[in-house]
């Protein structure tokens, strides 16, 4: 793995960061459960695992823009990676709000947003792993 | 670390600011303030943007104000400082019962309801509720009601009220009791019988309406949804969102009738001995859907919660849909407008003068769902030849200041035989009697 575009990603960021799949990804197969079963309590789930995301995406955001400001170039994939999660996050919290509509008012467009947010949480996280690699040794 | 409390916690301060936000977007918004009363009121498309419409009135003390009433009457507080009144009832000794109390445990299931609980607090009283029954009585006529005293406590959120000869019947909001009454009693004897066990899972709407048949024979609960359109699931709306039908000797029930969201208020019309009630209609589908409203309950019919509204007009958050229920489901009487919250209800007599002799009396807890708050007062309804005639008119008011404040939030309305109509504020934990300034 070429690590050179940047400093390494912080061991906790680069858990936050990675943290956002399984979260988003829970979130989308419980919608995809509630969406064929109408059982109430999947959309409960994919609330609360979006929310999740939503806490650890908003802390990597940070890492993000802090790992900017202490890397000595700024070009390419320094400057991409915080936009990729900063539009994962936006359009989380957009997801986010069409869960709290009332049952079915949240479909389909929840199921959507949240597989659109899934992909847009994995190419952040390949971004931060595989350009900059985590952990202090380079 | 509290994992249990992690979320709800870090989430409710995440997204307050983003609540707030949307109440302030909200604001600057204008609903069309549809004349939406009567038997065939204007529905608009169902509509729901990102954030629902939220304005909650903060709340102010009445200080010297008082509210507004017609011309030829006037207003008294006759109690404070209670603990959260709801309904009330005038014995035969001109004495006046007050339930007090506060229920539903109906948890968060979303970071929605955290957020939305938080804000709706904010324009209810702080006060914990009494789960008693207060007593006032004016003895010698002045309009003072110099005796406040308790007449029964320990109950579990009593709300709605009913006297049949010897025997006073409660109901908590999760069961009907019945205490024995002795006219001129100023306390109960004794703890009360239960008479049979309301449905109180949950509670998300835990009022349980209470009024009694012209024979005395049977007694009418009204039991609200566990939702606001099934978001806590299907299983949680059995035997809700009906009346029950109970026979005060057995304390056996049956439905009476179906598929009412939220049934605050019922009474029985003088003449005819029909069943009426007011119910709160669903939230989340724009600022004029969906009416609130007045109807005579037709035995054994369905009015369409969760499935459809106002008759046949499909929910599409009700999901699986039931296309035949749809097409029992019936239209009410007599839209009263979106959201006002209708929350009291009673038939008038002609001791309440000429002009307000023949109708009924609707107590309005007023909005939240709503960028332009709306509610707040009670209204009359005038009635002809025993039906709802004509528009609303405006019979207490003043209930949000010049500001936009909220001084108080009408619940239960009684009407006084001797010209009076008692209504109880859960906001600012008052009884106000309005009456005619030639009877007082």
């Amino acid at each position: 793995m070429t690590v050179g575009s940047g400093r390494t990603l912080h061991p906790i960021h680069g858990a936050l960061l990675a943290g956002t799949i399984p979260l988003f990804l829970g979130g989308a197969l419980s919608d995809y459960a509630y969406s064929v079963s109408y059982q109430i309590q999947w959309a409960n789930f994919a609330s609360w695992l979006i929310a999740g995301a939503l806490v650890f995406g908003a802390i990597a955001l940070l890492c993000s823009i802090i790992h900017v400001i202490r890397s000595p170039h700024r070009g390419g994939f320094v400057i991409a990676y915080p936009i990729f999660l900063l539009a994962t996050w936006i359009l989380g919290f957009i997801n986010s709000l069409v869960h709290a509509k009332d049952a079915w008012a949240s479909m389909p467009t929840g199921l959507v947003l949240s597989v659109i947010v899934l992909l847009l949480a994995c190419i952040s996280t390949w971004i931060g792993f595989a350009k900059f690699g985590v952990g202090g040794a380079r | 670390m509290k994992s249990s409390q992690f979320y709800p916690h870090s989430l409710s301060k995440l997204f307050i600011g983003m609540a707030l936000a949307g109440i302030l977007s909200a604001c600057a918004g204008n609903d069309p303030d549809a004349e939406q009363y009567g038997a065939n009121p204007a529905l608009p498309k169902p509509q729901r943007g990102l954030l629902p419409n939220m304005t909650i009135a903060e709340p102010t003390p009445w200080g010297n104000e008082l509210p507004t009433v017609p011309q030829g009457f006037t207003v008294s507080a006759i109690a404070t400082d209670l603990k959260v009144p709801r309904q009330t009832l005038v014995l035969p000794n001109g004495d006046i019962l007050v339930a007090e109390g506060k229920g539903g445990n109906a948890s968060a299931l979303k970071p929605k309801d955290v957020i939305a609980g938080y804000i709706k607090a904010k324009g209810t009283t702080k006060v914990k509720g009494g789960n008693r029954l207060t007593l006032l009585r004016d003895a010698d006529g002045d309009g003072v009601y110099e005796l406040k005293t308790v007449f029964a406590e320990n109950l579990n959120a009593p709300y709605g009220l009913a006297l049949v000869d010897n025997n006073l019947y409660v109901a908590n909001q999760d069961s009907l009791v019945r205490f024995e009454y002795r006219e001129g009693q100023t306390q109960a004897d004794g703890p009360p019988t239960k008479i049979t066990d309301l449905p109180s899972e949950i509670n998300h709407h835990w009022t349980k309406a209470l009024t009694a048949s012209a024979d005395g024979r049977l007694l009418y609960v009204g039991i609200g949804s566990n939702s606001n359109i099934t978001e806590r699931g299907m299983v949680a709306e059995a035997d809700r969102a009906m009346i029950w039908e109970i026979n005060a000797e057995t304390g056996a029930h049956r439905p009476y009738a179906t598929g009412l969201r939220n049934p605050t208020a019922l009474t029985i019309q003088p003449e005819t001995g029909t069943l009426w009630a007011v119910v709160n209609e669903r939230d989340e589908i724009g600022p004029n859907l969906v009416p609130d409203y007045l109807t005579s309950v037709k035995e054994g019919a369905f009015y369409g919660w969760p499935y459809s509204y106002w008759g046949q007009n499909v929910d599409e958050r009700v999901r699986p849909q039931d296309p035949e229920k749809v097409a029992s489901a019936i239209a009410p009487d007599y839209a009263l407008g979106s959201h006002v919250a209708a929350l009291g209800v009673d038939f008038s007599e002609a001791s309440m003068g000429e002009e307000f002799a023949d109708g009924v009396f609707i107590g309005q807890h007023g909005s939240w769902n709503r960028a332009n708050p709306v509610g707040y007062k009670v209204v009359f309804v005038p009635f002809n030849q025993g039906r709802p005639a004509g528009a609303p008119v405006d019979f207490v008011t003043g209930f949000r200041d010049d500001n936009g404040k909220t001084r108080g939030r009408p619940v239960g309305v009684t009407v006084d035989p001797k010209g009076a109509l008692i209504v109880a504020d859960d906001l600012a934990n008052v009884i106000w009697r309005v009456v005619r300034t030639d009877v007082q």
